[in-house]
This record gives C-alpha cells, sequence and structure tokens, in this order.
C-alpha cells in the first residue's frame, strides 16, 4: 500500500479522474499524504484520538461521496482538510460536554485588542528545562486553553504551516481575520506558559501553572 | 534621522505579523527601535517567538497505530 509522499498536479488530476470512475485505489492515493493533516486538524477541534479518527474516517467518506463536487483546479488535500474542519464542528456540536463552548463564527470581526498579560522576561525557551513528555503535555493543555477560533488557525498555521491564504479558505474566513486570530492564539498560548510569579518554570515542577486566569 | 514613535498597544497588534517577517519595512524598522527601548515588549516579542518554535516543535499528534489500515478499509467498503 505504499504511496508517493507527494504528488504533483499532472498526478492529482489523473488520480482524480480515475477515483471519479470508482477506482478506489487511486482515491486513497489521494487522500494518504493527507492522513497526517486531517487527523491534526480533527485533534485540533475535538481534541481526543479516538473521536478524530472517526471524524477523519467520516470526512474521507465524504468526500469520497462528493468526488464529483471538487473542483479539480483547487488543492485536494485544502478542501480535504475543510471537510474534516466542518465534520469536527459537527461532532462537537452534538457533544453536549462542549455545549458551552462557542464553535459557530462570530457574525462580526474581531473587536478589541489583546493585551498580554505577563510581562515576565521569558528568554530561556522552556524545552531545555523540562523534559519532552512534560513539554509535549504542557503545551496540549496550554492549547485546551484557547477559545476553539483561535486554536484553529494556531494548529493550521503553525503546526500545519500552511499559508495564510490557505487557512483563510480552509476556514472560510479572511486573511486578516486569520493574522487577528493568530496573534491572539499566540500571546494566550505565552501567557499560558509564561513563567509566572511563582517560577514553576524554574522550580522544575512538572506542571505549569496558569497564573492569571481569564 | 529617527523613525516615529509607535505605541505598545500597535506593537502588540502587529507582533505576530513581525515574528512572520510580514510586516512593511517602515513598520518593521519603527518596531525595532521600539523594542530597543521597551522592555516589556521585548519579553512578549520573545515570548511569542519562543511560543512559536514550541508549539512547531513539541506538539505531536501521533497517527493512532493501524490508523491506514481501518481508513483503507472504511474506502474500500463502500
Amino acid at each position: 500500500m505504499g504511496s508517493p509522499a507527494t504528488y504533483s498536479d499532472a498526478n492529482q488530476a489523473e488520480l482524480l479522474r480515475r477515483a471519479c470512475e470508482g477506482d478506489k485505489e487511486a482515491f486513497y492515493s489521494l487522500v494518504r499524504p493527507c492522513e497526517r493533516a486531517v487527523y491534526v486538524a480533527a485533534m485540533s477541534i475535538v481534541n481526543n484520538p479516538a473521536d478524530a479518527e472517526e471524524v477523519a474516517q467520516e470526512a474521507v467518506l465524504k468526500a469520497l461521496a462528493h468526488l464529483t463536487g471538487f473542483r479539480a483546479e483547487a488543492k485536494f488535500s485544502t478542501w480535504l482538510i475543510q471537510i474534516t474542519i466542518n465534520e469536527a464542528r459537527s461532532r462537537l456540536r452534538k457533544d453536549r460536554r462542549h455545549l458551552y463552548e462557542s464553535i459557530d463564527e462570530p457574525r462580526t470581526d474581531e473587536e478589541g485588542d489583546y493585551t498580554p498579560k505577563d510581562f515576565a522576561d521569558w528568554r530561556e525557551i522552556p524545552s531545555e528545562a523540562l523534559k519532552r513528555d512534560e513539554l509535549r503535555n504542557a503545551l496540549k493543555r496550554a492549547l485546551a486553553t484557547l477559545p476553539l477560533k483561535y486554536r484553529e488557525v494556531l494548529i493550521l498555521r503553525d503546526i500545519q504551516n500552511l499559508s495564510i491564504e490557505e487557512t483563510a479558505e480552509i476556514l472560510g474566513i479572511s486573511q486578516g481575520n486569520v493574522k487577528t486570530r493568530l496573534l491572539r492564539a499566540r500571546l494566550q498560548m505565552r501567557d499560558a506558559l509564561a513563567p509566572g510569579i511563582d517560577g514553576s518554570w524554574s522550580s522544575g515542577k512538572p506542571e505549569y501553572k496558569k497564573v492569571r486566569p481569564w | 534621522m529617527s523613525v516615529i514613535e509607535i505605541s505598545c498597544l500597535e506593537v502588540w497588534r502587529e507582533l505576530s505579523n513581525y515574528v512572520d517577517d510580514d510586516v512593511a519595512p517602515e513598520l518593521r524598522a519603527r518596531m525595532e527601535a521600539h523594542f530597543k527601548s521597551c522592555a516589556h515588549c521585548k519579553a512578549v516579542l520573545e515570548g511569542t517567538q519562543n511560543v512559536v518554535k514550541l508549539v512547531a516543535d513539541g506538539i505531536e499528534y501521533e497517527l493512532p497505530s493501524g490508523f491506514s489500515d481501518r481508513l483503507y478499509r472504511k474506502i474500500k467498503d463502500k
């Protein structure tokens, strides 16, 4: 079941043509290079592996069902990630645990400036002070405190390294909006991870403490 | 020749773009001048740069083992 890691436009067009004719191997060849991106996009929203895998599968099957609706000039991965994000949000809506988390897009543009809450001098990168596991857990915990709309942008931009343009397209928002949300996401992450007055980093405690709640 | 000063608020607004090297040269110059004289903003900048690096390096979402096989099977069964 080996596949190339990437494929050229011509290759995508050919695979797409065959997939539309019912060639499932060709369809899987289109999907395979996107697996990680799809999974990561799902995880950024539902935040647990079992649900993320189900969301990923559902998104891929939806893509299969709607293949003829895909504009061949576009990038398949962008389209697939878009479907995944919508699917993940739908699941979140159904899940009562997230009843109070705002999922739907705001009607107006972002208003108000974000004020950094902690001015502690944080030049040392905590990765030198913490073990890899602790760091990963601290990062994931901090990430979970972000509002969904900021978390999505941070994941697409800073983990998946998609462009501002692609991120805007996937989320259906303007590039300006992407930049604003990215700013807030990064500043909130910084505040969530910053050393704080009690110096949690330097004391070597495995759990970081968020000093200022919001 | 001095650059026109900007406020901390303006700096925070453009901080993310600055980290991505996505600001116009004039604004860039103003921000750099600001960082030289404002310790708070310098701290926020460095923290933000750290965050971007940490998020990129530190958060891994590994595909669950067997993910590809299960997905492939779902496609075939449809």
